[in-house]
């Protein structure tokens, strides 16, 4: 079976930006055509992975703005929202468009224009995928991670200063990021002194409010030979979801479509946890890298905080975790994240990663939407 | 709860499952077969957190509680606000209390007249 290949990607600057989403979406897509060498008449789909452009901005129908602006057409397009997991969510689309023969060359563009809006409206547009029993009292995605990470210390005696040491390790990470939206180390002190957002959870525990594109170009094996010979190939993907009411799961501190996407991805690939050399995570919340790095098999249940006390997902450790900053350092741009996630792999696996470079073959990104209700897997080789 | 205060409505199924809210399946994929009033039951408190980040519309601070109430042996969770300034802690035992509105309609994103925003906060006893 002819594998699917990426051959190229790009990401904007993360931050503050003064551009707008159809701005950073041709943006980010015309540096991953330059990177992968590849005209815009040779892409036949074209996906956008986007939660709120309408919402945010009041721009919709930003699929086929993207392909005018990138002078794509007639390329089909299509818009992929999935909340904050959109990115994984497009991965999977374009994943999907080469494996089943219906493009030969397809474009992942994800992107998210946030930062004009006040924290508390991001907060709550991201908050209005909640269920009406739940919107109704306020909760928000950072209230879940409160609630989670209160359950998870008191069940697995955990100290909160290993919440406080995934920050530490990632703004560490983000700093040899040149596109992170903080580039700057965090002292364990800092994240425990600075203010609560919810209890026990503090400012340094969220990922920021952010501006951002990301893309990637997928095609078959067999074509990819022909551009380049540095790519990567996905070897498994899966995506799954949990309840959309957040408190009806069995186990809080188990996210259900982490652990059925991951088993999808890995049956896939033929792989196990114990394969993964690198992983891209995503810590909305420095509570979710924990529940992740269990809910994925890397770790026994109620053991993921101590891989963190004891320098296992350092980028020097046995399993680096978030070598490009994570979303905690790098910035959350909604739709860009998940397509992010897999651009840092895809530099660790063809060995473009720079200062971020660890020596890996096999990686691993999960992308989570809402928080755990819809997850994509994606499991990637080198050549 | 007084006799114009609505139910707090879970929805049984017929593996005797019991959610709220109710859907129109159950977890084991079949149409309800009744309903519990969840007011009627105390409750124990899971997790909770205090958000002092709150969007628009919602008091600030705002302490929100995950609890489970056992029914005739059946656990069914709810999540909700905690009344005022009441201290709270895993493992405590919590009533429902009914208030009109839990948060401004309208104030967010969401449309004023696609829910209800009453409910029921959780009052330490």
């Amino acid at each position: 079976m002819d594998r699917v290949a990426i051959i190229g990607a790009s990401m904007t600057q993360f931050g503050q930006r003064d551009a707008w989403i159809r701005e950073l979406l041709a943006e980010a897509g015309q540096a991953a055509l330059a990177d992968a060498d590849v005209s815009p008449d040779e892409i036949e789909h074209l996906y956008v992975s986007n939660m709120a452009s309408g919402e945010f901005e009041g721009q919709t129908g930003v699929p086929n703005a993207l392909a005018h602006d990138l002078a794509a057409m007639p390329a089909y397009t299509a818009r992929i929202d999935q909340t904050s997991s959109s990115g994984g969510a497009g991965v999977y689309a374009a994943w999907q468009s080469v494996a089943s023969g219906a493009s030969d060359m397809t474009m992942l563009v994800g992107g998210e224009k946030m930062t004009h809006r006040s924290t508390a409206e991001a907060t709550d547009v991201i908050a209005s995928l909640t269920h009406p029993v739940e919107y109704k009292h306020g909760v928000t995605l950072p209230s879940f991670a409160g609630l989670t990470a209160r359950l998870y210390l008191d069940t697995y005696d955990a100290p909160r200063e290993s919440l406080g040491k995934v920050a530490v390790k990632n703004h560490k990470n983000g700093v040899d990021n040149p596109h992170a939206q903080f580039r700057k180390e965090v002292d364990l002190d800092t994240v425990m002194d600075s203010p609560v957002v919810a209890d026990p959870l503090r400012l340094y525990d969220f990922c920021p409010i952010t501006d951002g594109s990301a893309a990637l170009v997928f095609c078959p094996e067999s074509v990819a030979r022909e551009y380049t010979d540095d790519y990567a190939v996905i070897s498994g993907i899966g995506g799954a979801t949990d309840t959309h009411v957040v408190h009806e799961r069995a186990d809080p501190t188990t996210m259900g479509g982490v652990v059925n996407s991951s088993e999808i991805a890995y049956e896939m690939a033929d792989l196990e946890p114990d394969d993964i050399e690198v992983a891209e995570l995503h810590d909305m919340f420095t509570i979710l890298e924990f529940l992740q790095s269990e809910d994925l098999g890397f770790f026994e249940k109620g053991e993921g905080w101590k891989a963190v006390e004891e320098g296992v997902t350092d980028r020097d450790g046995d399993l680096p975790i978030n070598t490009s900053g994570g979303l905690k350092s790098k910035g959350h741009p909604l739709g860009a994240s998940g397509v992010a996630q897999v651009y840092e792999i895809y530099k660790q696996l063809i060995g473009d990663a720079g200062e971020r470079q660890v020596d890996a073959d096999v990686g691993l990104a999960c992308n989570v939407g809402g928080f755990g209700n819809c997850v994509t897997t994606t499991i990637m080789e080198s050549r | 709860m007084s006799d114009d205060e609505p139910a707090m409505e879970a929805y049984r199924y017929p593996d005797g499952s019991i959610t709220y809210p109710g859907h129109p399946v159950g977890p084991g994929g079949e149409e309800p077969v009744g309903t519990v009033d969840l007011s009627d039951y105390t409750a124990t408190v899971l997790t909770w957190t205090t958000s002092t980040a709150t969007p628009p519309g919602v008091r600030q601070p705002n302490t929100l509680a995950i609890v489970e109430f056992d029914v005739d042996g059946e656990p069914v969770r709810a999540i909700g606000q905690v009344t005022g300034e009441d201290d709270v802690d895993i493992g405590d035992e919590v009533r429902p209390v009914y208030c009109e509105e839990l948060r401004e309609p309208g104030a967010g994103i969401r449309e004023p007249a696609s829910q209800e925003w009453d409910g029921y906060r959780f009052e330490p006893l």
